[in-house]
């Protein structure tokens, strides 16, 4: 009854307390105008703005996984692997998603070698979505890592690069970076080639990385491509243990060697120090170049058999016209050049032997420039020798027209020209394959290439068997002998050029050398940078690494002796040093 | 007999509403199906959290408008004291101390207030009938400011902010004018700043994070950008039950609870959508009918109250999924995954019906 009385005074006063009708309609309004912002909202997102959402969100599930190609192996002239691919894994992390208890990150860690503290800071409170904990695993740790089960860590699969024969073949192979990229040497020039095509496949992934389903057919990978380079491995190893023990007897600040193959112009070695471990390429400042193609250098004597041969091929010389070298100095404009020792008359096949600079001169000198520069220009010098190798320097030879007389001569020994050492032992070929010069490959070639003429065989012969007398007592380079074998060669001992002319103490020696001289099989070309322990004439310092070298090669060829009872290498102790000019 | 003892058994029940309701939670159970990844025992849990809300509501339903009335008083002043008591003794939990250990259950206070609240308001307007002044809206606004402070400091911003919203409809439906209305417009535009420097950090990030959800795309803006991303690539029809790539991949965080309207927009597009708040409006439309035909202030205020705080859930957390509102903690009402919002918002939709089908037995 009470309640019925108050209701009733609340009826009365109805009016007053009951809301206005505005205000319903306000509220009303504001209900249907809030859903209609909603149903906006919603339209909005779904049919204006729907293709670039959809788009988002596939971005955010559809993933493109790509199938690493097996990347080919390079190897020597027989198959011998210098680069190969192996399968490891590396393991990495998705943070949000892995659900670790404190105990199993330290098993991780110490599995994986890393410090705990590591693993943590990589993987709590990490809002990115992909970490690499560690990459290039061997294939059985990781799957210890996976046997640990921790949510959110996964594996993938890559291909590390092997070299076994590190850093003997460092600088041709080269090696790749940590996405198997080439960085230098083949790795680099032939990466198309190696690495061959990545497969993919189109896959569904979760938030965490599951592969739910397959979208599309797998693109199944391309494998790269085997590649033979022309080096015989084993006698890479002896010319780079030779050239390694050169370099540390004479305390020299690098050195290069590179045999050739004299018929076909392959390279069966070329080595060079300081070298370095691709395997694991660090500290490669200075190291990692491949000296022999991509430095130049002024070769000095090794240069006066083209000088000589150029005058034979002339007409105006003989291998027995006598040209005066007293008083061991000459003259030209205000400049001397001098010979170690006055040596008097020489015949052209002694100039060669004694190394006389006054001799080499006179014969250039009474060459038209243009004749000789004609000449070098075809032996190679100055221009590459595109062997396809990255960096290759070309060299320097300058154009004869502004060739001044002293320029003329000192050219004719090597002097104020450069090229590499693998331009000068190509050069080497035209002597044996009489007087045809071979272009060089660092490739394994299926035939013979064909050469270019430069001199006539005659003069190609008579060169060779002077270059034969370097070797013999009087010749400047005894110590490039070979047992069982006849050798033909020549020696240069050359001044470095520095800042403002040529440096006083510092010396490039070279040899190069070709044997047997009866029918040459092997070019050996040795050049050794700034030899620091007193010793730095070329038949002091290359020579010998050239014997090495050479009777090491032939022999591993099997290739018969041309002078099988000449079994006593001169005692090179006793006889006097015969030394060249510089 | 049957027919009979059935007939008593619905008596308090709302038809009208009563379908409305179950429609909607069919639809929730197909969409929590999808959104939990399938999982049986997450919609079997749901189930019974249903079984037991409908209970609550049934036996709200049966309780005369006039026993909550008194109760009002009482259950404000318990749940008040159940807060301050949260913010001395209350278990932290995820940053936030929301929960209160007695003997052996753990219970959220903040949850009692939702109905408390609107109650209190109601209860008290209803005493001052037409008389109200500007006194006693001043008194409300303290009375509800306690509770909603609390809340907040817990910190609870999406609950403070919907009893806020429950206790602002009951005095605007108590006639509050419409200057004291642009008062507190004014006066809270200029408190904002101060406002703004009271909030925590992480509740200024989402604020900043509403407007350029880019600006930190894996971290504070991710909940918005996936869910417009799943609503948007729903497109008209949506890509089907079950079939929502972002949800099903586990792309959508929370997307059992505050986000599931982004499962539910991706897998049924716009259409669905379109329905879902045709539902919402029809629940609205009778909560607000039933208010209009309330015999008493009381109930009158009450059962205004309740329904537009239920509409302002629904607008908050679809605004806030589909990037218009801030991220705050609000489930969509009768369709996120939990117990304690659909037991306390049954129990609201309990005294609606209530309202409705005792106001014959008041004026007989």
């Amino acid at each position: 009854m009470i309640r019925a009385a108050r209701l009733g005074s609340a009826a009365k006063s109805r009016v007053v307390v009951k809301m206005p009708t505005w205000r319903r309609r306000i509220l009303l309004i504001a209900v249907l105008a809030g859903f209609a912002v909603l149903l906006g909202r919603s339209v909005y997102l779904q049919s204006m703005h729907k293709a670039f959402l959809q788009q988002k969100g596939d971005a955010r599930y559809s993933r493109m996984i790509t199938l690493p190609a097996h990347r080919g192996k390079i190897t020597d002239r027989f198959g011998e692997p210098l680069a190969i691919s192996t399968p490891v894994e590396s393991i990495w992390a998705s943070p949000p998603d892995v659900k670790a208890e404190p105990e199993q990150l330290v098993k991780l860690a110490t599995l994986l070698k890393i410090k705990p503290d590591v693993i943590t800071k990589k993987l709590v409170n990490n809002p990115r979505e992909f970490v690499y904990i560690k990459r290039r695993l061997p294939p059985e740790l990781a799957a210890q890592v996976m046997r640990l089960h921790i949510p959110g860590v996964f594996t993938q699969r890559e291909y590390r690069r092997y070299y076994p024969a590190g850093e003997v073949t460092a600088h041709l192979v080269g090696f790749t970076g940590i996405d198997d990229n080439g960085q230098e040497g083949f790795e680099l020039h032939s990466q198309g080639w190696l690495s061959g095509k990545a497969g993919s496949r189109r896959v569904i992934k979760d938030r965490q990385g599951r592969i739910v389903e397959d979208l599309e057919a797998v693109k199944v990978p391309q494998d790269g491509h085997d590649l033979a380079l022309s080096i015989d491995r084993k006698i890479q190893y002896l010319a780079y243990r030779e050239l390694a023990a050169a370099v540390e007897e004479h305390k020299a600040k690098a050195g290069s060697v590179v045999v050739l193959d004299a018929k076909t112009g392959e390279v069966l070695a070329m080595a060079n120090l300081p070298s370095y471990n691709p395997n694991n390429p660090v500290n490669m400042a200075g190291r990692s170049r491949n000296r022999a193609i991509v430095d130049i250098f002024e070769p000095g004597s090794t240069l006066k058999p083209f000088t000589a041969a150029a005058a034979l091929d002339s007409g105006r010389y003989k291998p027995e016209t006598l040209i005066e070298t007293s008083p061991g100095a000459m003259r030209i404009g205000s400049a001397t050049i001098r010979d170690a020792h006055p040596q008097g008359l020489l015949t052209v096949a002694q100039v060669i032997q004694k190394s006389s600079n006054v001799g080499s001169a006179k014969m250039a000198l009474s060459l038209e420039p243009h004749y000789l520069w004609s000449i070098f220009n075809q032996v190679g010098f100055g221009s590459p020798t595109r062997i396809g190798f990255p960096g290759e320097a070309s060299g320097k030879l300058r154009n004869y027209k502004t060739w001044r007389p002293i320029e003329q001569a000192t050219m004719s020994y090597g002097h104020g020209i450069s090229m590499t050492l693998l331009q000068l032992a190509r050069a080497y070929t035209v002597f044996t394959n009489n007087g045809t010069l071979l272009p060089v490959s660092l490739l394994k070639l299926k035939e013979p290439p064909v050469g270019h003429q430069v001199y006539t065989p005659a003069t190609a012969n008579h060169l060779k068997d002077m270059m034969e007398t370097v070797i013999q007592v009087g010749g400047t380079a005894p110590r490039a002998q070979v047992l069982g074998y006849r050798v033909a060669g020549k020696t240069g001992t050359a001044h470095k050029p520095g800042v403002g002319g040529y440096q006083a103490n510092h010396y490039v020696s070279s040899f190069v050398g070709l044997a047997p001289a009866s029918n040459p099989r092997l070019i050996v070309a040795v050049m050794i940078d700034d030899p620091g322990a007193g010793k730095y004439y070329g038949g002091t310092v290359a020579a010998p690494v050239f014997s090495k070298v050479m009777s090491g090669a032939l022999r591993m060829l099997a290739i018969p002796q041309d002078a099988p009872n000449n079994n006593v290498v001169i005692p090179v102790d006793d006889i006097p040093e015969i030394k060249e000019v510089v | 007999m049957m027919n009979k003892l059935l007939k008593h058994f619905v008596k308090h029940i709302d038809g009208f509403l009563m379908g409305s309701l179950i429609a909607t939670i069919l639809v929730a159970l197909c969409v929590l199906y999808s959104a939990s990844g399938q999982s049986m025992d997450k919609l079997t849990s749901q189930a019974v959290n249903i079984t037991v809300a409908l209970s609550l509501m049934w036996i709200a339903a049966n309780i005369p408008p006039q026993h909550l009335e008194r109760i009002a008083l009482p259950a404000y002043v318990i749940g008040v004291l159940l807060l301050i008591a949260v913010a001395l003794f209350g278990e932290i939990s995820h940053g936030a101390r929301r929960w209160l250990h007695i003997g052996v259950a753990k219970i959220q206070p903040s949850e009692l207030l939702k109905i408390a609240m609107p109650m209190l308001l109601a209860w008290y307007f209803a005493r001052r009938d037409s008389l109200s002044t500007m006194k006693d809206y001043l008194v409300g606004a303290i009375l509800l400011a306690v509770p909603v402070g609390l809340i907040m400091k817990q910190p609870d911003l999406g609950t403070s902010l919907m009893i806020g919203a429950s206790g602002f409809y009951v005095l605007f439906l108590a006639g509050l004018s419409w200057r004291l209305l642009l008062g507190a417009v004014v006066s809270v535009g200029i408190m904002a700043p101060i406002l703004w420097s009271m909030l925590h950090d992480y509740q200024r990030k989402r604020i900043e994070i509403l407007f350029d959800p880019y600006q930190d795309p894996l971290g504070a803006g991710y909940h918005t950008i996936q869910a417009s991303i799943a609503l948007g690539s729903g497109g008209l029809a949506g890509k089907g039950w079950l079939n929502g790539t972002q949800s099903q991949l586990d792309f959508l965080p929370e997307r059992t609870t505050d986000f599931i309207f982004a499962v539910f927009g991706e897998e049924f597009g716009l259409l669905g959508n379109l329905l879902l708040l045709l539902l919402f409006t029809l629940i609205i439309g009778r909560g607000l009918v039933i208010a209009a035909q309330a015999q008493s202030t009381f109930s009158r205020l009450l059962a205004g109250s309740i329904t537009l705080t239920f509409f302002t859930y629904v607008f908050v957390n679809i605004g806030m999924v589909s990037g218009i509102l801030p991220v705050v903690g609000v489930p969509l009402p009768l369709i996120s995954y939990g117990g304690t919002s659909l037991v306390t918002l049954l129990l609201g939709f309990g005294i609606l019906m209530s309202i409705h089908t005792h106001k014959k037995l008041v004026t007989s």
